[in-house]
């Protein structure tokens, strides 16, 4: 069995306000359209029954933290996830990190961020300033983590909630 | 510009003399393709990622006898560098910056060597990198001479074009494919050529391919010969770009199955979704076309040799290719027309505190 957690992203409305952390009060008015996508998102994803992550911020929500985990073979692999907020951003996308898997895999940068520039990058360009955290979860990490965590797992890899 | 460097630098003299590094280079100037080459010490080059391509740009302009490099990656040389250029095995474990500074010091002493082990993305470290392009020059008071990307990623792009064009910074992109067959190199002129967010180059340089930034490393194919050719082409373009001579191309392309090295001007995009690109548009809108900067050096040129050169370089610019790059998906383009696009909707008086904890309410259930 497979967690289905890629979520399109026509199921996630967009965000509107054009701003990122060094915008000031329209930096705050952005990020209080994030967290209401989130919260769309989160609930979404616990009404379908495929909650798959957890994340908070700092008081700015600039840093963010949190867990991810995947449902492979009725097991399940759970993660820690880090980001920060670039500080061009929506221009500059955000760069998901799973330090845990740091060099565990080839589709991973340094540093545990994964790699995302061929699917992730074009759409976010396209799309942008639209596109927030909540679609770079739906759209990023989501894929990722589904196309990743079987293979890590099967070769053994990865342990369950390591 | 010789005489106001210290006097610990050796004299860029013509002499041809074993231990004289820079007659060869001199020779240029003797020969009449270059007018100044000792100019190349008053400059000033900020290089960002000295992975594949940008250690070899710093290496050449090194022996070239630049003014001075400011290096920024945050990178460390691991022994998966090695089949690329520049690193020594005995480097590993070193940050890149660092590794870099020992050997192009030891290349050519003339050249300072700033370094800055840091990922520019981030909050902390973007103001620290807007400030050295505006502060970095060789006296320390005036911005760098121009500012090359060598990055491996899309972010660290978007990041880079972000501050030219808020910083109105002329800097030069490069890049190779994911699979290692392909690369480019780009001049982008705040509001004068498309910035990256204009169109970004690399849907082009592999006409079509999806395939379109290559993440160095572990997540690409590479071949230090790709790298060393999109490297040379970077460091010429820079030579010819602070030393005036030639032609500067907007966009040059090369793609390493069928050797084709497509070469086209980029117009900036009016809807570019980079704010301050769209200033620098209407900045620009009323410049005369003699007086745009991508065009100073030549017009300057021709001024000089209008009895000559009668007939050469007709503005080529504005008849060719006015921005023809389009990026893919037309369909879905369509599709979004037909549906009018959802918005997250937010109430007036939500406050940030109370989304965060209904948030974190929500998750702990
Ligand atoms: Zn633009």
């Amino acid at each position: 069995m497979e967690q289905n957690i890629s979520t399109s992203l026509e199921s996630l409305p967009f965000i509107k306000t054009n701003a990122g952390p060094k915008d000031g009060e329209q930096w705050i008015e952005r990020l209080k359209e994030e967290y209401m996508l989130l919260i769309q998102y989160i609930q979404m994803n616990k009404e379908e029954d495929h909650d798959w992550f957890n994340v908070e911020s700092n008081a700015d929500g600039t840093k963010w933290n949190g867990k991810c985990w995947y449902i492979h073979n009725f097991v399940r692999y759970e993660f820690d996830l880090q980001f920060e907020i670039p500080a061009t951003y929506p221009a500059t996308p955000i760069e998901m990190e799973l330090p845990e898997l740091d060099g565990k895999t080839h589709k991973m940068y340094r540093g545990g961020k994964i790699c995302l520039d061929i699917h992730f990058a074009p759409l976010w360009a396209k799309y942008q300033p639209k596109l927030g955290i909540a679609h770079a979860l739906a759209t990023a990490l989501g894929p990722w983590l589904a196309a990743e965590i079987p293979v890590l797992a099967d070769q053994g890899i990865i342990k369950p909630n390591m | 510009m010789v005489e106001q460097k210290p006097p610990a630098l050796r004299v860029m003299s013509s002499d041809v003399h074993d231990d004289n590094p820079y007659s060869r280079l001199m020779a240029l100037k003797r020969m009449g393709v270059v007018k100044n080459y000792e100019a190349i010490r008053g400059h000033s080059v900020l290089i960002v990622g000295v992975g594949g391509i940008g250690s070899v740009v710093a290496e050449m302009l090194t022996r070239c006898g630049i003014g001075k490099l400011l290096l920024f990656d945050y990178d460390r040389v691991e022994l998966a560098n090695m089949n690329r250029m520049f690193y020594l095995p005995t480097h590993q474990g070193l940050a890149k910056v660092e590794a870099a500074k020992k050997s192009l010091q030891e290349i050519n002493p003339d050249v300072q060597i700033e370094t800055h082990n840091m990922n520019i993305c981030t909050l902390d470290n973007y103001e620290q990198f807007c400030e050295r392009i505006r502060n970095g020059n060789l006296e320390g008071n005036g911005r760098v001479s121009i500012v090359l990307s060598c990055v491996d990623n899309y972010a660290a792009r978007m990041t880079i074009n972000s501050a030219c064009n808020e910083l109105d910074q002329i800097w030069f992109e490069s890049g190779v494919s994911e699979t290692a067959m392909s690369g480019h190199i780009q001049w982008l002129i705040p509001g004068e050529t498309a910035c990256f967010a204009c169109a970004p180059p690399l849907v082009v340089s592999e006409a079509g391919d999806e395939n379109q930034i290559k993440r160095e490393g572990v997540c690409a194919a590479s071949l230090p010969t790709t790298m060393g050719i999109i490297a040379g082409f970077l460091s010429q373009t820079v030579l010819k770009y602070l030393l005036d001579f030639g032609e500067v191309s907007q966009f040059l392309g090369y793609n390493a199955f069928t050797d084709y090295f497509p070469r086209y001007p980029l117009g900036p995009n009016p809807e570019c979704t980079d704010r301050k690109c769209q200033e620098r548009q209407k900045q620009y809108a009323h410049v005369p076309e003699e007086e745009k900067r991508m065009n100073a050096s030549r017009v300057k040129r021709e001024k000089e040799e209008k009895a000559l050169q009668v007939q050469q370089q007709k503005d080529q610019a504005h008849t060719e290719n006015e921005w023809g790059i389009t990026l893919d998906g037309g369909e879905d383009e369509q599709v979004q027309e037909k549906k009018p696009e959802a918005f997250v909707e937010v109430k007036k008086e939500q406050t940030l505190e109370e989304l965060m904890k209904s948030m974190k309410q929500l998750q702990a259930k």
